[in-house]
This record gives structure tokens, C-alpha cells and sequence, in this order.
């Protein structure tokens, strides 16, 4: 037998579901804002990895990871609960 | 320049060999360091390639130990094809073995998470289902649609809360320690230029899984069913977000 | 048909992060120039905003990626993705590198030197006339800033280029900064390599950033880095490159720690009021 609800629910649902989104949603400036204005901290319009035609003058001195721990924004918890508790890293830039 | 030259050059970049047999310099230089320009370039681009991809995951664990692990990543999983804008899809992955990063269990999560919202930026423009071709529809055909997904959704769920820690890592919330450490689940969808990324109940991830993968509305609805699943808040994100393109009957 | 049909005049390479203040009032701009790696994905902001600048402004396609130097087959698919990226934009010039950048299928995202010799030539000869068949199109093909040589190279690179382009057909970009780097990194003097240069085939000049470095015995090594202004023997060169061949499409590169537009803007100012007396010194 096929698992599925009853018409009489799902039609119900949609119903509201219709009736919540009908309040406008935030206004649409997807637009504008990726045209190229950088979002603060996150900046959604950048692409992403890219290629390059240039060399680099910044010389990576490559590390041996396993010597290393990591250290940056690490997220702790207040009431550890066993799930990998971290300490607090440096305050973000 | 045989195709052997060309492996022997393109070989000893990734592992800071000397430089192969064949190189020269004007002043007799060894051209170890003339050689070095060519690896650095290698190294540094596809790292930074990476940080671009994955910045939170960057900032989670810090410059230089993100350096380090797409170092040896870069070793394991090198680009096969010149669009790097696809790239790091093993990444994640790579980071949940990857034992110095054991400790931050949260940072594959956080990864796959990233690389959703670079997936969704690139992928190809489609229009969201208009919620008011759903008012038409006979009810009691409502149970057999099968609903389009946009091409670029994703559907994530973590054991930890993954949502939350790149939030902070992003500068859309402020760091802080958290309360609580509870499973998330986020849907990832750029219904017109902007990626959003939209946390959902778990059984409503199930459920907007479920159809994604191609069930029928009435079938997946009942399937994620638990006792707080709510259908009409679960339909009105499916609606709002615009994670579907159309529809038809199964 | 011509290899490009760019403008005389001084182009910027695109930047996302700029698009913003370019659209805010008309630019002194004469082509913009992009990496067609970065316009490969299916839509999104990349496709919407590079359709917005083709409305106003002509448009150079700059692959980094084709790895025409390499002594392996082309890679077609990636042949056929700047096909369908050209049909899209039909841009006035599409241009590639004198180097490698894929080896058994793994991409290492640098253009890598290549020897100078008879087996070489025709093999860049031969993937040349594949692209441009396939395009449908000539293309441009620039010369490489390059850190070491190879023992085995018999050709110098002006002559390399031009035959080059003698067989092929295809036009040359001139990249004066490269020139000037790859001179200092082997000692020759840059005027004498420019008065060996072909120029009666460059259709475009790039103009970029170096930074500088050394040896392993402490001679200067130049790194092509693209995160500077233009300096000044790089200028100093361009002008004889103009004194030459009069105005040509020219482009400032700027691709790591990428400046606010107005920084962009008066250094593609600055490479047109050479344009410009180019174009006078012609008249007179």
C-alpha cells in the first residue's frame, strides 16, 4: 500500500501555506546587491575560487599539518555535552 | 620538450623535489630557486583558490593550519579540469579524515555547507515555482505531484550546529560561546542572484529531501511525519524559498 | 578577418568587486577584459554582471587555462566550453598563453615555461590551428613572463612567436610587463628583444605589476605578480613599443591585492595619455 496523506490534510496545509507567504516576503534587492556591493563580513558576491594568469610574490612556506593545531575562531560551548568541547580562539579580525 | 620533461617539470612541483634535469640560467645559477617561483605559484594559487571556496572553514581553524590541510589536499585531490570554480568538491570529505583536524568535528559540516552556497552561486538561473499555479490545482491531485528542484539547491543537515558556527564565522551573527549543542539542517538555494541559506526543522528537511529526490508530495509528506512535523509551515518555505521550479503530476 | 577587433584604446581587466562603481556613471574605458575560467559556470552574478558590461563596452576573453604549450592533446571539452563562452559574448579578441598549465589531466593553475625548439613549435602550431577552427575565430597568443630556461631550447622566443604566427595566422599580445620580467630574469636588454619582437602582428598589449626577488646567486629574479603599479621601465618600454607600432589596444592587469576602482582608473589614464601622444606623434 502506497504511504501518502489525506487530500483532506494536504489541501488544508496548502491552503495556509498560501495564506503565510501572501505577506510579503523582504523586499527584493537581490539585484542590487550583487552588482556588485560586498555585503559586510560575508561577501555573497564573490565568486569563489578563480583562476589566475598572474604569478605571486607571497611565498607559501608549506607546513606540516600535523604539527599543527588549529587556531582560529574555534566554537566552545558553555555546557559541553561531550560533542568535541574547543577552546574560545582569538576574537575574529 | 618531451612529454617525459613535461611530467619530470610538472612532477617535482607538488613535491618540493629538486628541479628535474634539462633547467638552466643565465648565470649558471642552480635553478632551484628560479624553479621555486613555478611550485609557489602552484601552492599558493590553488590554497588561495580554497580559502576563497571555503573562508569560514578558513577562519574556524586559522591561516595558517587551513594552509597546511589544503597543502595536503591539493597533494591527494589536484584539479582535474581548468574551471576552478568547480573545485574542492572532495574537500569536505578530505577535512573529516584529515586526523589534525579531529578535534573540530564540526568543520566538515561547516565545509559541505560552503561548498553548497558556491554551487548554488554558479549554477544555472531558473525561475521559482509562482506559488499561485499551486491554488489551482483539484485537490485531489495535490497528492501526486512531483515537484522540479531549482538547480541550485542543497539540503544539509549536521549532527552539530553547523549553520549556527558559520554564521559566526562569517560575520552574519557575532561570535559567542553556544548554549546548546543540537543538530541543524539548512536549505541552500539562489532563487535569483542571491544564495540564501534557510534553517529548517529536521522532519521538514526530510521532507523537502524527499521530493527533491523525486517522491510525490502526498508520499513524502506522510513519510516525514513525525508528531511536530507542520505541513503548511513545511509547504510555506517550500513556497517562500523558492527550492522548486515547477511541477507535474506523477 | 582580423584576430581583434578591440579598440585603440586602454582597457581594465574585470573585477566583480568594481562592478558597482562602473555602472555608477560611463567609464573612460575602452574594453574590459576577463578570465574566461571565471564565466564557466551554468548562470548567477559571474553571467549577469559580464552581460551587463558587454551592453556598454567591448570585450576581451583572456583564457588561462587552454594549455596550448602542452605536449599532450588539447583538452576539447574545455576547447568546447570557450566555444560556447565566445558564441555567448562574441567578444572583439580572444587570447591565450605561449605556456602549460595541464599535465596528465591534473590542472596546476600557473602557466609553465616550455623550450624553444622545432618539436615545440609545431605542436603550439598545431593546437593554434585547432582552436581557431574550432572557434572559429584567429586568437591571440601572448608572450610568457618565464623564471629559468631550458637547455634543450634552439629558437629565441621572438622568433618562435613569429613563426608562429606566420603559420598559424594567429595575432600576438604583447605583454610589455612580461617582457620586461623575463628580460631582467635572463639578462637580455628589453629594447633589443622588442626590436626583435614581430610587432606588425600584436593586436593588444597587457601592461601589469612585478615584484622582485633573487637567485640562487643573488641575481635579480623578477615575479610576473600583477599586485603593483605599472614601474616605470615597464612605461619607459611601452613607449618605444608605441614609438613602433602606434596606438594599440592596451590593458592594465591588476589581479592580486586588487585596488579601489579610482587606483585602477588613473593607472589606465595614465597608460592612455601615452596612447594618445602615440597617436599625435602618427598625425604629425
Amino acid at each position: 500500500m502506497k504511504t501518502t496523506i489525506a487530500t483532506l490534510a494536504l489541501a488544508g496545509s496548502l491552503a495556509s501555506a498560501l495564506a503565510a507567504i501572501a505577506t510579503p516576503a523582504a523586499a527584493d534587492d537581490a539585484k542590487e546587491k550583487c552588482y556588485g556591493i560586498a555585503m559586510k563580513g560575508q561577501n555573497d558576491c564573490a565568486a569563489g575560487p578563480g583562476t589566475t594568469c598572474a604569478g605571486t610574490s607571497k611565498v607559501d612556506y608549506q607546513q606540516n599539518a600535523f604539527k599543527l593545531v588549529p587556531k582560529g575562531t574555534c566554537v566552545s560551548m558553555k555546557t559541553p555535552t561531550g560533542h568535541g568541547m574547543l577552546e574560545q580562539g582569538p576574537a575574529p579580525a | 620538450m618531451s612529454q617525459t620533461m613535461q611530467s619530470a617539470f610538472a612532477a617535482g612541483l607538488f613535491d618540493a623535489h629538486p628541479p628535474p634535469p634539462g633547467l638552466a640560467a643565465w648565470n649558471k645559477a642552480t635553478p632551484r630557486r628560479r624553479y621555486a617561483v613555478y611550485s609557489n605559484n602552484v601552492e599558493t594559487s590553488l590554497t588561495g583558490a580554497l580559502a576563497a571556496r571555503f573562508p569560514a572553514a578558513e577562519r574556524i581553524v586559522g591561516a595558517d593550519f587551513f594552509r597546511a590541510m589544503a597543502g595536503a589536499f591539493i597533494r591527494a585531490c589536484p584539479p582535474r579540469s581548468p574551471v576552478l570554480l568547480a573545485y574542492g568538491d572532495a574537500f569536505p570529505d578530505f577535512a573529516a579524515r584529515f586526523e589534525p583536524a579531529r578535534d573540530v568535528v564540526y568543520l566538515a559540516d561547516v565545509m559541505r555547507l560552503e561548498f553548497a552556497r558556491g554551487q548554488a552561486y554558479h549554477a544555472a538561473d531558473a525561475l521559482s515555482l509562482d506559488p499561485d499555479k499551486l491554488a489551482g490545482i483539484d485537490p485531489h491531485r495535490l497528492g501526486e505531484l512531483i515537484f522540479v528542484p531549482h538547480p541550485s539547491l542543497s539540503i544539509l543537515s549536521s549532527l552539530h550546529p553547523f549553520h549556527t558556527i558559520w554564521a559566526m564565522n562569517t560575520g552574519e551573527r557575532p561570535l559567542a560561546d553556544l548554549e546548546h549543542w543540537d543538530g541543524e539542517h539548512v536549505l541552500v538555494v539562489r532563487p535569483r542572484l542571491i544564495v540564501d541559506v534557510i534553517p529548517l526543522p529536521g522532519d521538514c528537511a526530510n521532507f523537502l529531501r524527499r521530493l527533491a529526490a523525486g517522491s510525490m508530495l502526498g508520499e513524502a509528506a506522510a513519510l516525514a511525519g513525525g508528531e511536530d512535523f507542520d505541513l503548511s509551515h513545511a509547504l510555506a518555505i517550500l513556497l517562500r524559498s523558492g527550492a522548486f521550479t515547477t511541477f507535474r503530476e506523477g | 578577418m582580423i584576430a581583434s577587433s578591440l579598440p585603440s584604446r586602454v582597457g581594465i581587466g574585470f573585477k566583480p568587486e568594481h562592478f558597482a562603481d562602473i555602472l555608477a556613471e560611463p567609464q573612460p574605458v575602452g574594453f574590459f577584459e576577463v578570465h574566461a575560467e571565471n564565466y564557466m559556470g551554468d548562470g548567477g552574478v559571474p553571467h549577469a554582471q559580464l552581460a551587463r558590461l558587454r551592453e556598454d563596452y567591448a570585450l576581451s576573453i583572456h583564457g588561462v587555462g587552454l594549455s596550448i604549450g602542452s605536449m599532450q592533446a588539447l583538452d576539447r571539452p574545455h576547447l568546447s566550453r570557450l566555444k560556447t563562452l565566445c558564441d555567448r559574448y562574441q567578444p572583439e579578441s580572444f587570447s591565450e598563453h605561449l605556456a602549460w598549465s595541464t599535465h596528465d589531466g591534473v590542472f596546476l593553475n600557473d602557466l609553465l615555461p616550455l623550450p624553444y625548439t622545432r618539436e615545440t613549435l609545431d605542436r603550439v602550431c598545431d593546437h593554434i590551428d585547432t582552436v581557431q577552427a574550432v572557434l572559429g575565430h584567429r586568437m591571440l597568443l601572448e608572450n610568457p613572463a618565464t623564471y629559468l630556461l631550458f637547455a634543450e631550447s634552439t629558437i629565441e622566443e621572438t622568433a618562435f612567436l613569429a613563426e608562429i604566427a606566420r603559420r598559424t595566422g594567429c595575432g600576438l599580445l604583447l605583454d610589455v610587463n612580461n617582457v620586461f620580467v623575463a628580460a631582467t630574469n635572463h639578462n637580455i636588454d628589453p629594447h633589443d628583444y622588442i626590436a626583435r619582437f614581430p610587432l606588425e602582428a600584436v593586436c593588444e598589449i597587457h601592461l601589469g605589476g612585478h615584484s622582485e626577488t633573487v637567485d640562487d646567486l643573488g641575481a635579480p629574479l623578477l615575479v610576473d605578480s600583477h599586485d603593483t603599479p605599472v614601474k616605470d621601465p615597464v612605461w619607459a618600454l611601452y613607449r618605444t613599443v608605441l614609438q613602433n607600432t602606434g596606438p594599440i589596444a592596451s590593458l592594465i592587469e591588476w589581479d592580486n591585492d586588487v585596488p579601489a576602482w579610482p587606483v585602477l582608473r588613473e593607472e589606465a589614464s595614465a597608460a592612455q595619455r601615452l596612447l594618445d601622444a602615440a597617436a599625435r606623434k602618427r598625425v604629425a
